[in-house]
């Protein structure tokens, strides 16, 4: 059932004309590299005022609105550029490690940032007039940290197998 | 003459080791990555800011003190997981295009950010409290530059895996 899904998914059209072109593929993983950087590079921004290293005069809050839109627009980049690699070679992808150990750090990921709204949206205003932050938060900010390179380092591998 | 030099580097000891033990240049490479999202991070918020587009709220001179010393980090920590990389494959980036193309958007990216550096440093010292209104057009064309050149970078870097 999946195995027809990913088939099907390679004799699209845009993952026919990905796979058979010499520069599609160099240039649609360009945008990707590109788009995970700033994902990336933004959220390590906000992981680092969590974790009380960096940015510590900016209201964490504030920070937050004025970084998130960025990260989530990258992240829209990323995972269509990332989807249309997968689809031009869906079978391959699918049957190795480090791609599905990328899908699982990224889930990971979703989760501990739902999380972390969902537990401290209120605790966030209260986070801006003390010193340093919460435990909670620093924890939040350092699994997410760890996270998001371990997403790098996989994406990284997949190239390599 | 290059090619010497290649044949050299790529003869020595070090680089050797680069070449045989095979999670070096996958785990190197992951740095180099890691240190250029931050540096896209910051100086795309910086450009933007440059620009006018993004975070108004917030002083030229308080988001340069705020965004340049990781790129001027990051950059280090570039030139030397770079470096590694290089001293491993020699051949592959040292007399290529692209790599040269990436190089040059690299210093001319580095004088730009420099030269701004030292003109808004110039107006502070004058007593503004930011960089003086009469360089605002200065900034708008080192932001638009700034950005035009790092998405270069990052795009040729990228190429070099690709073309010969």
């Amino acid at each position: 059932m999946f195995a027809q899904f990913l088939h099907w998914l390679e004799s699209t059209l845009p993952a026919i004309a990905i796979s058979e072109s010499a520069w599609l593929f160099p240039g649609i993983e360009t945008v990707h590299v590109l788009a995970i950087a700033l994902v990336v590079g933004s959220i390590t921004m906000v992981d680092l005022r969590l974790l009380n290293i960096n940015l510590r005069r900016r209201a964490v809050g504030e920070l937050l609105a004025e970084i998130l839109p960025w990260t989530w627009a990258s992240f829209a980049v990323a995972v269509c550029s990332g989807a249309l690699m997968f689809a031009s070679a869906a079978t391959k992808y699918w049957g190795t490690v480090p791609f599905r150990v990328k899908m699982l750090l990224l889930i990971l990921a979703g989760i501990n940032m739902a999380i972390f709204h969902a537990s401290m949206q209120g605790t966030v205003a209260a986070m801006d007039l003390t010193a340093g932050t919460p435990r909670a938060a620093k924890i939040f900010g350092g699994v997410s940290l760890v996270l998001w390179i371990s997403v790098v380092t996989c994406g990284r591998w997949i190239g390599f197998v | 003459m290059i090619q010497h030099f290649i044949h050299w580097l790529g003869a020595t000891p070090l680089s050797q080791t680069i070449q045989s033990v095979f999670w070096v240049v996958p785990t190197v490479q992951v740095v180099h990555i890691l240190s250029i999202s931050v540096v896209m991070a910051s100086m795309s918020m910086f450009d933007l800011r440059l620009l006018g587009l993004v975070g108004k709220r917030h002083s030229i001179a308080s988001l340069s003190a705020r965004f340049l010393p990781w790129l001027w980090g990051a950059l280090i920590v570039l030139l030397l997981s770079g470096s590694i990389l290089i001293i491993g494959e020699p051949e592959r980036s040292l007399d290529h295009s692209v790599f040269k193309i990436k190089m040059c958007l690299l210093a001319a990216a580095i004088i730009v950010t420099l030269s701004f550096q030292s003109l808004l440093k110039r107006d502070l010292a004058r007593g503004n409290t930011d960089l003086a209104a009469s360089h605002a057009a200065a900034a708008k064309l080192t932001g638009i530059v700034s950005l035009i050149l790092w998405v270069g970078i990052v795009t040729c870097g990228r190429l070099i895996a690709y073309t010969s």
